[in-house]
């Protein structure tokens, strides 16, 4: 059997792998304190090393390992790609929570944990049989809620934790029931000779439902969303901020293949469900989101309803809307971790201090984290000059040209109130007086490098355009 | 020979049961064995199809000795959580998980 394609097709697992394999024996062997110190800018550089590994296009054809259980096409580079480069600045903004006195000695399960997770996540993302999918779902979630619940000594954590950990395997229950019923009709799991044999029966689709059901868990879509707030507020901001973009993006991107390339012949069926989802994701995370006071749980409902925007582009169902998912993918990516990362230091500078209110005056004391923080809330919101409104716009066209006039016009009536809560935090920085803001401090090192990063991303990813042709040269054959 | 009707009626029961539980049982425990039923339902799914419909093939007990081994993997990790939140407050009924709600 030739079995030459492991290196070349799985090039990028097996390199994140090495690195795990690294971060475990570093964190066995290398206990002198200088070596400790060493550790965090030793797995920031082997993380973009990773990176820019896995968005290499290098096997520029796509081919199938492990009997077609295992899957490569150039398009899944340009995932992994953009989900290890945003694992990449999670790692950079980790270092003052990692260095604290109760996670100081945890500080390799942190790596080791998260690199799981990306790991689990390219499986998925790479995944040719329903079973490859399962086990790279579960190896995605399974170490996430460890992460979740990493604060041991935070009651919030903990709860968080538990509420994470049920909710996913539930979820996880009702995806492997529907897809028992996929085996019982089609007699096969590989996702290349499944469409034969799915015909759209009354079994199929049940079993479609309750398969689309475990992943919309996993995207948080509207009936299955209620365990994010609670775990995004009481986990780490860090893993919050991971949680919210990486492991979204990597089920969004998943559920988008498998809806087009498996079931095409239920086509109807599971667009009817997803404009369903779409519609109640947007509404009812925008309302929930108004109401928002703390703003680790804002920004969950906001996440909820950007998950929405994302599954516009899954039902238009063509190439197009697969480029401008991943577009708006790599978009909200950057956007979302500057804010969580100006989030985050605030926390580890003042003390905890993650409520609405005590941004009120930030613009005076801190007044570049203020910035930083405003372009990234005009990029989540869509305003022109900034990267979010050009994939706002992709995905509204992918949409539109497939003939959902009505939901594009939901989704842009629905911008107007995102705008609204979005510029809310705005005003609360900027325009509300406050007797005593959160005091002047300076960022650690890695915090700032990575802020710079997104505000590059969040600028510049817009207006080069050469960044969506890009992506767009490896979506055509899909 | 029993048909194959009969296991499907009782990996059905198993499955709602599990539903039913997860959703009414106020101790983290019972919900975390009311999750459990789901899984096994799933295992007596798959095996029954392919010991039924396929019998000349393996996909579907591959399926079930790799569901078991990942539930045993993720009940393990909810154990430890569930452990963690009972040195946190000194029980694990869900009531006490009320600090973030709305």
């Amino acid at each position: 059997m030739d079995y030459s394609g492991i290196f070349t097709y799985m090039h990028s697992e097996i390199v994140l792998i090495a690195v795990i394999v690294i971060a475990f024996l570093y964190d066995l062997f290398a206990t002198g304190e200088r070596a400790r110190k060493a550790f965090h800018p030793l797995m920031c550089v082997l993380m973009a090393a990773v990176a820019v590994v896995s968005l290499w296009p290098w096997p520029s054809e796509g081919g199938e390992v492990f009997g077609g259980m295992f899957t490569y096409e150039p398009v899944h580079a340009i995932v992994k790609g953009i989900l290890a480069a945003g694992a990449f600045i999670v790692l950079l903004q980790s270092d003052v929570w990692l260095s604290r006195e109760d996670t100081a000695h945890k500080r390799g399960e942190f790596y080791i944990l998260t690199l799981s997770t990306l790991l689990g996540m390219y499986f998925m993302i790479g995944a040719g049989h329903f079973l490859m999918f399962f086990i790279g779902l579960e190896l995605a979630s399974v170490p996430m809620a460890c992460l979740v619940a990493f604060d041991k000594y935070r009651h919030n954590s903990a709860e968080a934790g538990a509420k994470f950990i049920l909710s996913a395997l539930f979820a996880s229950g009702l995806m492997l029931y529907g897809i028992s019923f996929f085996y019982g009709t089609a007699g096969t799991l590989y996702f290349s000779d499944l469409p034969d044999r799915i015909t759209g029966s009354p079994l199929q689709i049940m079993a479609m439902v309750f398969f689309f059901s475990g992943l919309g868990f996993k995207i948080s879509l509207v009936p299955f969303h209620l365990w994010t707030a609670d775990t995004y507020q009481g986990a780490p901001t860090t893993v919050t901020s991971y949680l919210s973009v990486v492991s979204k993006g990597a089920a969004a991107f998943v559920l988008m293949t498998i809806l087009v390339k498996v079931f095409p012949a239920m086509a109807e069926e599971w667009r009817a469900m997803l404009y369903v989802v779409i519609v109640l994701s947007i509404t009812v995370a925008n309302l929930f989101a108004i109401r928002q006071h703390n703003l680790k749980r804002f920004f969950a409902f906001s996440s909820i309803s950007q998950a929405g925007y994302i599954m516009l582009a899954v039902i238009s169902g063509t190439a197009f809307g697969m480029t401008s998912l991943i577009f708006y993918v790599l978009i909200y990516t950057a956007a979302n971790l500057a804010a969580f990362g100006v989030i985050s230091t605030v926390e580890q500078h003042s003390g905890g201090k993650v409520d609405m209110a005590d941004y009120n005056g930030l613009y005076r004391t801190n007044p570049k984290l203020a910035i930083i923080m405003t372009l990234a809330l005009f990029s989540l919101g869509g305003i022109p000059p900034f990267a979010g409104f050009f994939s706002k716009f992709f995905i509204f066209a992918a949409a539109f040209s497939e003939g959902f006039k009505v939901l594009v016009f939901i989704a842009l009536l629905n911008t107007i109130v995102s705008l609204y809560y979005y510029l809310l935090v705005v005003k609360a920085m900027f325009i509300t007086p406050n007797e005593n803001p959160v005091p002047a401090f300076r960022s650690d090192r890695s915090t700032r490098i990575s802020l710079v990063l997104c505000i590059a991303g969040v600028i510049l990813l817009g207006l080069v355009s050469s960044v969506y042709d890009g992506i767009n040269a490896f979506t055509f054959g899909m | 020979m029993i048909q194959m009707e009969y296991y499907l009626i009782v990996s059905t029961i198993l499955m709602f049961v599990g539903i039913y539980g997860f959703i009414t049982r106020r101790n983290l425990l019972a919900m975390l064995i009311s999750v459990e039923l789901i899984l096994n339902s799933v295992d007596i799914n798959f095996v029954v199809f392919n010991r039924f419909l396929f019998p000349e093939q393996l996909e579907g007990f591959f399926f079930t000795l790799f569901a078991i081994g990942i539930s045993a993997a993720e009940t393990a990790v909810a154990i430890a959580i569930i452990i963690n939140i009972y040195r946190n407050m000194k029980n694990i009924q869900v009531k006490n998980l009320k600090n973030m709600k709305w």
